[in-house]
C-alpha cells in the first residue's frame, strides 16, 4: 500500500519534470548579462523546451500546460497579457500535428523544424504586439532572437535529452 | 489503458479525442485573446497581479542572476587588470579636469545660495535615493523593463525615476513587495518630460523599442543641434527637474534622436529617487503614459 503511494509520489514527480524544466527555462531566459544589446536578443528557451517536450513527450505538455506557462511568462516579463501564451499554444499545436514527422527524423531535421517554428512565433509575436500597441514596430530584433534561438537549440536540447534521460526513461 | 475487446470503441474515441483537442486549442487561442483585451482595458489590477507574481518569483531570479553577474564581474575585472596602467593615466587626467569643474561648481553654488535668499526662493523638496539590484531583464525583443529588489518596504513608488550611473534610466510602473519593475525611457511606451538644456525648449522623450529615444512635440524650425544635453524638465511633479537623460545624436526630417547617457543595456544597480513631493502618490492614474 505504502510502496504503491510512494510510487505514485515518484511517477507524479518524474511528470512534472517537463512542466518544472519549461519554468526554469523561463527563468533562466530573464538573467540579465551585461553584454551590450543582449536583453532584446535573449534566446527563447521557453520555445525549445515546449518544442522538445512536445515531441517526445506530448501527454505531459498539453495544450493547457503551454498556455499556463505562457501566461507566467507574459506576467514576468511585463509586456502586455496573453501574447507569449498564444505565441506557446500555436506552436505546441503546430508540432503536435507534425509530431510523426518529427518523431521519425534526424537531429539536423530536428533543427530545422525548430527553425520553422520559431519563424512563425516570430512572425506571430511581432503581429501581436504591432496590433496591441498600433503601430508598425521592428521586426528587426525579434528576427535576430530567432537567429539566436535557433543557433543555441543543439546546446539546450542536448540539456533537455539529459533530464528526459535522467526522470523519464521509462 | 483504453478497452481493445472492440475495435469501435477505438475508431469512434480517436476522432472524439481529436475534436476534444481540437477544441481545447481553439478554446485557449480565445483565452488569450481575450487576456490581451483584459489587460488593455483592466490595467490596474492586471498589474497588481502581475506585482504579486513578480514578487513570488523573485528570490529565485535573484539567486540564479548571481552567478552571471560574478562572472561577469570576474571577466570585467581580468580585461581591466589587463588595461590598468592607461586606465591609470585616463583617470589621473580626468581627476585634474574635475578638480577645476569641483571649484567651479562650489563657487556657483555659494552665488546660488545668496542670490537664492535675496529672492527668497522657496527651496526644492528634499530627494532620497533608495538602491537595487537588477534581477531580471524580459528576455523580449518588444518589452524593455527591469526588475530589481527594492519594493514597497523599501519605500519605492509607482512614478519614482530610475538613475543608473551617467543617468536617467526609466520610470517605476509596478510596485511589489520587495520587487518593483522600472519601464526603461527606450520602451515604446515610455514618456518623460524633458527640456534641452542650451535652447531650454520643453519637450516629451518618446522610446520606440530601438536604443535610442526620440523627441515629440518640438515646433518644427527649433534650433537644436546634435551634442545638446536633454534634462528632465520636472513638468507634471513626479520627476525632479535637472536629472540627466541623455544627448541629442541625430536631427533630421525623420525626427531628433536622443541617446541615453546610462548605458541601458548593462545596468546592474540603480537608485530610485524618492522625490518627497506629495504628488508622487497618484499610484492608479495613468499618468503620463
Amino acid at each position: 500500500m505504502t510502496a504503491t503511494f510512494w510510487q505514485k509520489v515518484d511517477k507524479t514527480g518524474r511528470n512534472l519534470a517537463p512542466f518544472a524544466v519549461t519554468v526554469m527555462m523561463v527563468l533562466v531566459g530573464m538573467i540579465p548579462l551585461p553584454v551590450p544589446g543582449y536583453a532584446p536578443v535573449a534566446p527563447n528557451l521557453t520555445l525549445v523546451s515546449v518544442y522538445y517536450w512536445t515531441i517526445h513527450r506530448p501527454d505531459l505538455m498539453r495544450p493547457g500546460v503551454a498556455f499556463l506557462i505562457g501566461l507566467l511568462q507574459d506576467f514576468l516579463i511585463g509586456g502586455p497579457l496573453g501574447v507569449n501564451a498564444l505565441l506557446l499554444v500555436v506552436a505546441q499545436w503546430a508540432v503536435l500535428n507534425q509530431r510523426r514527422v518529427f518523431l521519425a527524423s534526424t537531429f539536423a531535421l530536428l533543427w530545422v523544424g525548430f527553425t520553422l517554428v520559431m519563424a512563425g512565433a516570430v512572425l506571430l509575436q511581432w503581429l501581436a504586439f504591432s496590433v496591441l500597441d498600433a503601430v508598425t514596430l521592428s521586426i528587426l530584433p525579434a528576427l535576430f532572437q530567432g537567429l539566436l534561438t535557433v543557433a543555441v537549440f543543439p546546446a539546450v536540447g542536448w540539456l533537455l535529452i539529459r533530464v528526459h534521460r535522467a526522470f523519464l526513461n521509462g | 489503458m483504453k478497452p481493445r475487446s472492440s475495435g469501435s470503441v477505438i475508431r469512434l474515441a480517436a476522432p472524439l479525442r481529436a475534436l476534444a483537442q481540437r477544441f481545447s486549442f481553439l478554446l485557449l487561442v480565445l483565452a488569450s485573446i481575450a487576456l490581451m483585451m483584459v489587460g488593455k482595458i483592466e490595467s490596474v489590477s492586471v498589474d497588481s497581479a502581475r506585482a504579486r507574481v513578480t514578487d513570488a518569483f523573485a528570490p529565485i531570479l535573484d539567486a540564479i542572476s548571481r552567478p552571471a553577474a560574478t562572472a561577469a564581474r570576474v571577466v570585467e575585472s581580468a580585461v581591466e587588470l589587463e588595461n590598468a596602467f592607461d586606465e591609470n593615466q585616463r583617470l589621473k587626467a580626468e581627476n585634474a579636469r574635475l578638480l577645476q569643474w569641483k571649484q567651479a561648481a562650489l563657487r556657483l553654488e555659494s552665488e546660488n545660495n545668496s542670490l537664492r535668499s535675496l529672492l527668497r526662493v522657496r527651496p526644492e523638496p528634499s530627494v532620497n535615493y533608495i538602491a537595487a539590484r537588477v534581477i531580471a531583464t524580459p528576455g523580449s525583443s518588444f518589452v524593455r523593463t527591469l526588475v530589481v529588489t527594492a519594493g514597497k518596504r523599501d519605500g519605492v513608488r509607482k512614478g519614482q525615476a530610475a538613475l543608473a550611473g551617467a543617468g536617467l534610466v526609466g520610470r517605476v510602473i509596478e510596485v511589489g513587495e520587495w520587487s518593483s519593475r522600472v519601464l526603461l525611457l527606450t520602451d515604446i511606451n515610455a514618456r518623460i518630460p524633458v527640456i534641452l538644456s542650451n535652447t531650454r525648449q520643453r519637450s516629451i522623450l518618446a522610446g520606440d523599442n530601438s536604443d535610442q529615444a526620440k523627441l515629440l512635440y518640438l515646433p518644427p524650425d527649433s534650433p537644436i543641434q546634435v551634442g545638446e544635453r536633454v534634462v528632465t524638465s520636472g513638468d507634471g511633479g513626479l520627476f525632479p527637474p535637472g536629472l540627466p537623460v541623455g544627448v541629442v545624436t541625430a536631427v533630421s526630417e525623420r525626427g531628433i534622436r536622443v541617446l541615453p547617457s546610462a548605458d541601458l543595456s548593462r545596468v546592474e544597480h540603480l537608485r530610485l529617487v524618492d522625490f518627497g513631493l506629495p504628488s508622487t502618490d497618484l499610484d492608479p492614474s495613468p499618468d503620463s503614459k
